[in-house]
Order: structure tokens, then sequence, then C-alpha cells
């Protein structure tokens, strides 16, 4: 055995790191190319409306601005997602605040802050919906003037962009055994639980740089787009519309990226084509680059939700069966809300055994800016609902909340809600016991329930149980047919060759450590190319915790392939040394002049899944989580903090410890922010708090120690056992955190964010004046369940 | 309207001429061509533009340039010596304390300056230290980590 043999599972250098801390990264904003121009853009300044006029002021010489109009776009006006009702640039009539109207470009950036004030637009305005209720109502009410969104040949109907029924069974049986189950149950429980909208907030604004060739007559014939992206091929595919090109004449290549979540993932087709139209207009490369405010204000975050539960359980506590309904606010466009949905549908009923499940979900129109991805997409909404029901049930039926889980948990050979066999190792009892174990919860439990008696500190404990798919959902990565190819360098070193994209979670160094394991080489060895479209084939958006393990098993086959090749002409021998490598590479390039060996995506167990009925296997595997979070809640400012966190999970196979803890820990603080900070302040659609002043994430003075357990099974889908992780700290921080507040002040809050003044408005509505130690507040107190609870 | 400004940026005299008002973060990146100072929100919240000017931590997106005529500035260009990293960047290299990197900059600056007032810092003096460096990635945890090793390795020199 060599020392490369046992790469993965260690903790190598970041491949980028070096540059990064040295300050030498080059983001988009710290490129300039000869000749470069300046974008901006001219948005609405209404919600809804017609675009009556547009006038340009007088006083400013437009004849040094390229302007571009929805006229001016030489293909479709569509932002291609899953449909194209998404205009490129709004033509007659703007459906959200701050949506794209007119493009400018000037060789002076300081010009166009007076060039986008110059330009004023006249509407006839239309009223607008703003909220879920309001969509649902003008739909029940047919008030044909609020029927913002038409419906789709992808299913969508008026105001609802996608609508989704799963059922655990056939239809008709389920709502039968559900029927049973209810007449069954020595308890109905049901509950209604609010998620608001979330903003990425990386560090680095959305920006690219647009350029564009053209022929004598004037015809655009290539684009290239350099910038901060998750996906460079969705890009392409948004180019190849909007100029009526062939995707070999779209180029895209991603710059060094200051952070994504999701936020990433299906913008750059909007900004990216805005440069590269605005470049088609000067002649000169464009570069755009969004303010804060603007990046805030203009483009997507986390689908704000509505999810109602029913649950039948008896009185020991078994689960006989649920209904749920999910309602997303997905903005004015369907952008990627489906596929939100539809993860958020499937993690619904979490990591539990339920004899039978109907799931009802929709994503409804809205007049806010479109509602995208972001890190979870989907389930972090759904897990909020499921995980603070489950409290509920558990005080209804006056069971321990960790008990009334333990009873119900799914554990291997059981199937999940749309029918998968969990034939993989499955142990949620052994995760949840170690959460407890590590977090000293029955011991703080007894500690705090002593002394929040004589205390306006109310110190409380709470868990959240869940799990996150790995990957595109049921058939996704069969469509995807992700490739990845390894050649040789000159040199013999080893390239990857990519369009999975690194944004700080450590794409880079888990793909060279899993070549370099393969190849048996030092991990130093081997390079991993820019994305480059022109370069580096299609391997996927970087997306749904799917990197690591599809696109790190494409490398491992890759590499396998290319080591062979090697040994076959070469005649490398087994447990070759990295010196017979290179000797090995060296030769074959000599004699053939090149090696490059290109694999495409293979399940590694068959996948049945059924789009249409949601039943199948939804994701090759699962990553399965225990959170508990320790907060206290200040009754004399109202203010709620997390106090300790324990994050205990299973993902597979730890590729890279240090990387792997940083994503466990960047996600639990994204979830406390989630849960208690970062509060979206909409007006008529617009958000008002677009700056990093009042909108507030946490700070390295806000968050606790966040300590990281992690269990290690092997799972096969991944390269040497590992699966995906990056989603799935996301999904369980917000209900563990109101879960410990309940626990702490026997005050149920059933909405995110959680700021002071909900708690000050509620601890307020039970006790008069409320400086805490009062009766009410005691933890012993039933909550506010019991009107919705039948016996 | 332009002024003459001079500055000593890592050790270097350099003399510019620009409009007063123009964000000291402009001059480094535009008119000196040091990248390395990144943007985050332009108004002060963030840290990502933070560099050191007379030894102490200031948002060069804040400083209008005149107000830094003939100040003594250090940028994350100027804390390596001729590619040799400094033990802080070292640490966060090892130590996971930079995911996306756009933070990172600022954040190592910061860790300068905190390590110059506290050379062994609590981790309450670190987590008020850098609270004016906003990180989204780590969950700071790994950043942390990243000043204590640094703290640690630069008191066993």
């Amino acid at each position: 055995m060599s020392e490369h043999d046992n790469l993965v599972g260690t903790s190598p250098l970041r491949k980028e790191g070096r540059a990064k801390v040295l300050g030498h990264a080059k983001y988009v904003d710290d490129l300039s190319l000869s000749g470069m121009w300046h974008g901006a853009t001219v948005r609405s300044a209404i919600a809804r409306g017609r675009i009556r006029a547009v006038h340009f002021a007088p006083e400013i010489d437009w004849s040094e601005f390229a302007i571009v109009r929805a006229s001016d776009i030489p293909g479709e006006n569509t932002i291609v997602h899953l449909t194209k009702d998404h205009p490129c640039l709004a033509a007659q009539e703007v459906n959200h605040p701050e949506e794209p109207i007119l493009l400018l470009a000037h060789r002076e950036k300081a010009a166009l802050l007076a060039g986008v004030a110059g330009v004023q637009i006249e509407y006839d305005e239309l009223p607008g919906v703003f909220t879920i209720e309001e969509s649902e109502q003008a739909v029940a009410n047919n008030d044909v003037e609020r029927i913002i969104w038409e419906g789709s040949e992808y299913g969508g109907t008026a105001n609802c962009f996608k609508q989704y029924v799963l059922y655990s069974g056939k239809a008709s049986e389920t709502e039968d055994g559900l029927a049973a189950a209810f007449e069954a149950a020595d308890y109905i429980v049901e509950g209604e639980y609010h998620t608001g909208a979330q903003e990425q907030l990386y560090i680095e604004t959305n920006g690219v740089i647009g350029e564009c060739e053209k022929d004598d007559k004037g015809n655009v014939t290539s684009v290239c787009v350099q910038g901060s992206m998750q996906c460079p091929y969705y890009l392409v595919h948004a180019l190849t519309l909007v100029f009526n090109l062939p995707q070999e004449k779209c180029r895209v290549i991603q710059t060094e990226t200051g952070g994504a979540f999701g936020g990433k993932e299906d913008f750059p087709s909007v900004i990216g084509s805005h440069a590269a139209l605005l470049a088609m207009k000067c002649g000169h490369p464009v570069k755009m680059i969004y303010d804060r405010a603007e990046d805030m204000a203009a483009t997507t975050k986390r689908h704000p939700s509505r999810t109602r539960h029913r649950t039948a359980v008896t009185k020991d506590g078994t689960l006989l069966g649920c209904e749920i309904e999910i309602a997303l606010d997905g903005g004015a466009y369907a952008t990627l809300s489906p596929v939100v949905l539809s993860r958020a549908t499937i993690h619904a009923p979490g990591p539990y055994k339920w004899p039978f499940v109907r799931v009802r979900a929709k994503a409804m129109a809205t007049n806010l800016p479109p509602h995208g991805a972001f890190r979870g997409f989907g389930a972090p909404q759904s897990l909020f609902a499921l995980e603070r029901h489950m409290d509920k049930i558990a005080r209804a039926i006056g069971l321990a909340p960790e008990e009334l889980r333990r009873r119900n948990f799914l554990t291997t050979g059981d199937r999940t809600s749309t029918g998968q066999l969990l034939s993989d190792p499955v142990d949620m009892q052994h995760l949840l016991a170690r959460a407890l174990e590590e977090s000293d919860y029955y011991r703080k439990l007894a500690q705090f329930a002593e002394e929040n008696k004589g205390s306006a500190i109310k110190r409380g404990m709470g868990i959240a149980a869940f799990m996150h798919g790995s990957g595109f959902t049921g058939s996704g990565e069969r469509r995807l047919n992700s490739v990845v190819d390894i050649e040789l360098l000159p040199d013999a070193r080893p390239q990857i060759l990519v369009s999975s994209t690194e944004f700080g979670q450590g794409t880079n160094t888990i793909l060279c450590q899993v070549a370099a394991q393969t190849l048996r080489i030092p991990y130093e060895q081997v390079v991993i190319a820019q994305p480059d479209t022109r370069v580096v084939p299609n391997s996927g958006p970087t997306v749904a915790s799917r990197t690591g393990m599809i696109v790190g098993k494409l490398v491992e086959r890759a590499s396998t392939r290319l080591v062979d090749t090697l040994r076959t002409d070469c005649g490398l021998p087994l447990n070759h040394t990295p010196e017979q490598f290179t000797t090995a590479a060296l030769g074959y390039l000599e004699r053939h002049g090149s090696l490059r060996c290109s694999v495409r995506y293979e399940p590694v167990r068959p996948v049945v899944w059924d789009d249409e009925l949601f039943q199948g296997d939804a994701y090759p595997a699962y990553a399965w989580a225990v959170y508990v979070a320790e907060v206290a809640v200040d009754l004399n400012t109202y203010s709620a903090s997390v106090t300790r966190f324990d994050a205990a999970q299973e993902v597979g196979r730890i590729m890279h410890p240090v990387l792997a803890k940083g994503q466990i820990e960047g996600g639990v603080a994204q979830g406390i922010g989630y849960a208690l900070y970062e509060k979206c302040v909409w007006k008529d659609g617009r958000m008002m708090n677009n700056q990093m002043t009042n909108y507030i994430m946490p700070t390295s003075a806000d968050l606790p120690e966040i300590h990281v357990h992690f269990e290690e099974v092997p799972c096969v889908h991944g390269p040497s056992g590992a699966k995906g992780i990056g989603e799935l700290p996301m999904d369980g921080p917000a209900p563990a955190i109101l879960n410990a507040i309940e626990n702490a002040t026997s005050l149920s809050f059933n909405s995110i964010p959680l700021l002071p003044e909900d708690i000050f408005e509620k601890a307020n509505a039970f006790t008069n004046p409320a400086h805490g130690g009062s009766a009410e507040l005691d933890p012993d107190r039933q909550g506010e369940f019991l009107p919705e609870v039948n016996a | 309207m332009k002024s003459t400004v001079q500055l000593t940026v890592n050790g270097e005299q350099r003399r510019v001429d620009v409009p007063p008002m123009k964000r000291l973060l402009d001059v480094l990146r535009e008119d000196l061509h040091l990248t390395g100072t990144k943007e985050g929100c332009g108004e002060g919240e963030c840290g990502a533009c933070a560099v050191l000017m007379n030894g102490e931590l200031v948002n060069s997106c804040l400083v209008p340039a005149l107000q830094a005529n003939g100040a003594r500035l250090c940028t994350i260009e100027g804390v390596s010596t001729e590619g040799h990293l400094h033990l802080i960047q070292r640490c966060f290299l090892e130590n996971g304390g930079a995911q996306c990197g756009i933070c990172t900059p600022g954040m190592i600056l910061a860790t300068h300056h905190l390590l110059d007032k506290y050379p062994m810092p609590t981790l309450e003096q670190i987590q008020e230290g850098l609270a004016g460096n906003l990180c989204r990635c780590t969950g700071y945890m790994r950043i942390f980590d990243a000043v204590q090793k640094a703290a640690e390795a630069q008191h066993a020199l």
C-alpha cells in the first residue's frame, strides 16, 4: 500500500487555497479586458403593469451609451429554465419590482448612475398579488384582474406554476387508509407553519463580463461570458436561445466565485445574457457587477412557504397517517419553482415510517422577484414544518419529543413515502442516541428546568431529525447524463476536466483527492481545469449535493480508465509508484501524442422513478441527521440566542474532514440565521431592507460553538463511499431552535424568522406584564395546541 | 477636480491623482491595481475591504482618498513576503479558514490587527475582534481555529 491509497479521508490543502489567502485569486471584478465598457440595468419601479412609454432625459448625451431593448434581442426573449415564461427583458409588461427593462453600457462606470436615473418609464399599473394567500384568493374568486400568470403546457394553471400530489401507495388505497387512520386515531394533531424568504448573501455579488463577435453583416457569430456562477452549461443553454446560436458558439467560463449557495445557479443566465447583449450592441467587452443593494433587491431568494399538517397518532405514539399541504411563493415567473417544490414534497414526510401519507404541494405566482435556488432547495421549508409538528404531537400525547421520534424512525429495509426501499444501512436510532449524548441533553434539560424557575433567562433544548437526498431527484441524473474527462498534460500530470465549479465548498480539492488516490500519485500532482465550456465536458450543474457523490464517482471511473490504459499500453505494473506512473504517462504521450479518458454517468443500481406519481427511488442516497440546539431566551429583551449546537450526521465516508466540518458549520450558521436573524421585509413586492445594514446575518459574535459529529457508513454511490453533504446542514437548525425555544419558554412559535418583537408579542399575549418567571411561562405549562387536538 | 494623494502602500511610496472623495477601496483596486482588497457591501458592514491604515483596521469603502493622504497602508498583498505565506495566511490555509475566499483578505487583516492587540486572544476576544468581518461560508468555527493556531505559532517563535 502506498500513502496515496488513503488520500480520501485526509485533509490536504485546498487546491486554490494559497491563491485565496494571498489575495491573488481573481474574481470577476478583479479582471479587466482591453477596451472594456461597463453595464447597468434599468429596472421596473412598480410591481405589475404595462409599459406605456420610455423617456430619455434630454440633458444626457445618449450617443455615448449603448442601449439594449427587448426588441434588440436576436433570438428569443427568454431566460430558459424549465419553461420559457421568464423574459430576458420586459417588453410590454412588468410582473415584479426591479424587473429588467433596458440595459445601458458606457465606457465610464461613473456615467451609468446618471444614465439609469435618466431613463423615465411610464406605466399603466395593474393590481398585484404579494402573498400565497392573495394569489390563492384571486383564483378562488376568479378575480381575472389578479390572475397574474396564465398557466403553461408544463402543468401550470392560473397563478400556480406547478402542483404535485404524493401518495405513499396507490391513490385510492392511500385515501382509504388515511380515512381509517383518522378514524382509529387516539389523537389528531393539526398545525400550520410558515417560513420567510432568505437571501443567499454570498459576499461576492453577481457579476460577469460579456463579449460578442459579429460577421461583416453585423450578425452575431459567437458570444462569450465569464463570471461568478455555479452552472456554466445552464448559461450556455440560455445564451443559445437569446442569441439563436448553436451551443459551440456560446462559450462560458467560470471565474473564482465568492460564494453562491444556490444564488448563482439560475441567476447568472440573466446577468450573463444581459452583459452579452450589451457587448453585442457596443462592440466592446462589457462588465456588469451588481452592487449589494441591486443584488439583494433584484436576484433570487429562498421560497417563502406555508405548510399545514394533519396527523393521526395513537396514544403510545405510533404514527398512523398524515396529510400535508405545502404552498411555496414562487415569485413572478416559474424559474426553478417546480423542482424546488418537488424536493419540498419528497422531504415533507421526513425520516419516519408512515403507513399512509398524502402530500399536496403547489407553487403559487406572486408579483415578487422570482424566488430560486438556495441550499436545501425546498427541504428546509418542509422539514421545518415537520419537525415543529413532531414536537407538537409529542406534547399532545404526553411523550418526550425524542421518544416520539424514536418510535417512528425509518430503518434499514423500510420503504420511504415514495416507496423507495432503504436497502443501504440507515440507523437514525444511533444518530439520535449519539446527538443526545454529545449534547448532554438529559442533564441539561433537567438543569435548565430547575434554573428557569427563578430566572428571566429561559434556557432550553430542542432536537430535529431529518434527511437530505443526494443528487438530482428520480431520473434526473439519468437525464443529466453527465460526462467527466481526465487527460494527461505534456508533463504527465493528470488534469481533471469537469464543469463542476468551486465556490468554497471544496470541489477542486475533493475531486483531485479522488483522482490522486485512484491513480496512486500525490495529490499535489493532480490538476483541475478552470471550467470553460470550450474545454470541459458537461458534468452537470454544481447543485443538489451531487458533486462529491455523482461527479466524484465519475472522476474515480475516469481515473481508473486512465490507469488501465497505461497498464495495457505501457506495462504500468499493479501497485505502481508515482515515478512509474510518470514514466508510463510520458511514454504513452511520446507514442500517441495525447491521452484523454471520458466516462458518462451510469447509475450504480437501476433507478425506478415515476415523475407523475412521485413513486420510486427518489434519490440514489440520503444523508441522515439529528441536530440538537441549546438556546437562551432573555425575557427582559425578548432576544433568543443559540448557546450551543450539536450536529450529528451520517453522510457516508468523509472525504476531507476539515472541509466536511466547514460545510456543516457553515450550513448550521445559515440555519441559525434563517431561524433567528434573517428577515426580508416586503412592501408591494419590493424588498425594503436590501442592505447588509438592515438584513442581519450572523456575525462571529452571534454564533455558539458548533459541534460536528460524523458517523461514517460507506455508500456505494460515491467515490470511496462518500455521499452528498452540502445542503443537509441547512435543514435542521431552524426547527431544532424553535423546539428549544418552546422547551425554554412554553411559547410555541411556528413561523421563521423569529425576531425579538415576535417573542415580545406572544409573551405579552400570555402574561401582562411579562418580566419572566410567571406561572404562564412555566416550562411545564401545556402549549397552545390544545384547541386543535381531539382526543 | 483631482487631488494628489500620497500613500505608503505595503512599504512603497505611491502617488495618485484622484477625485478627493474617491473611495480608498477604488484607489487601491483601480489606480494601484491591488485587487486583493474586495468589495462586499460598500457600506462598511461586511469588512471584505478591510485594510490597515496607520496600524488601524478600516473599511476602505468608507475612507475618502484625501483622508488617506500621508497614511501608511497595509493590504493583503503586503502581508506575505516575496510569495512566502505569513503564518496567519498559513494557518487560514491549513485549518479551513478560507472557503470561497472573498472575505479572506479582510479577515486576515482583521486577524493581524487582533493579534497585534491580543497576542494570545481568548475565544471571546476573537469573536469580538472579527465581528466586523462577515463570512457566509464557514460559520466562523474554522476561522477561530486558524486564529488560535496563528496565535500559538506566533507565541512559539
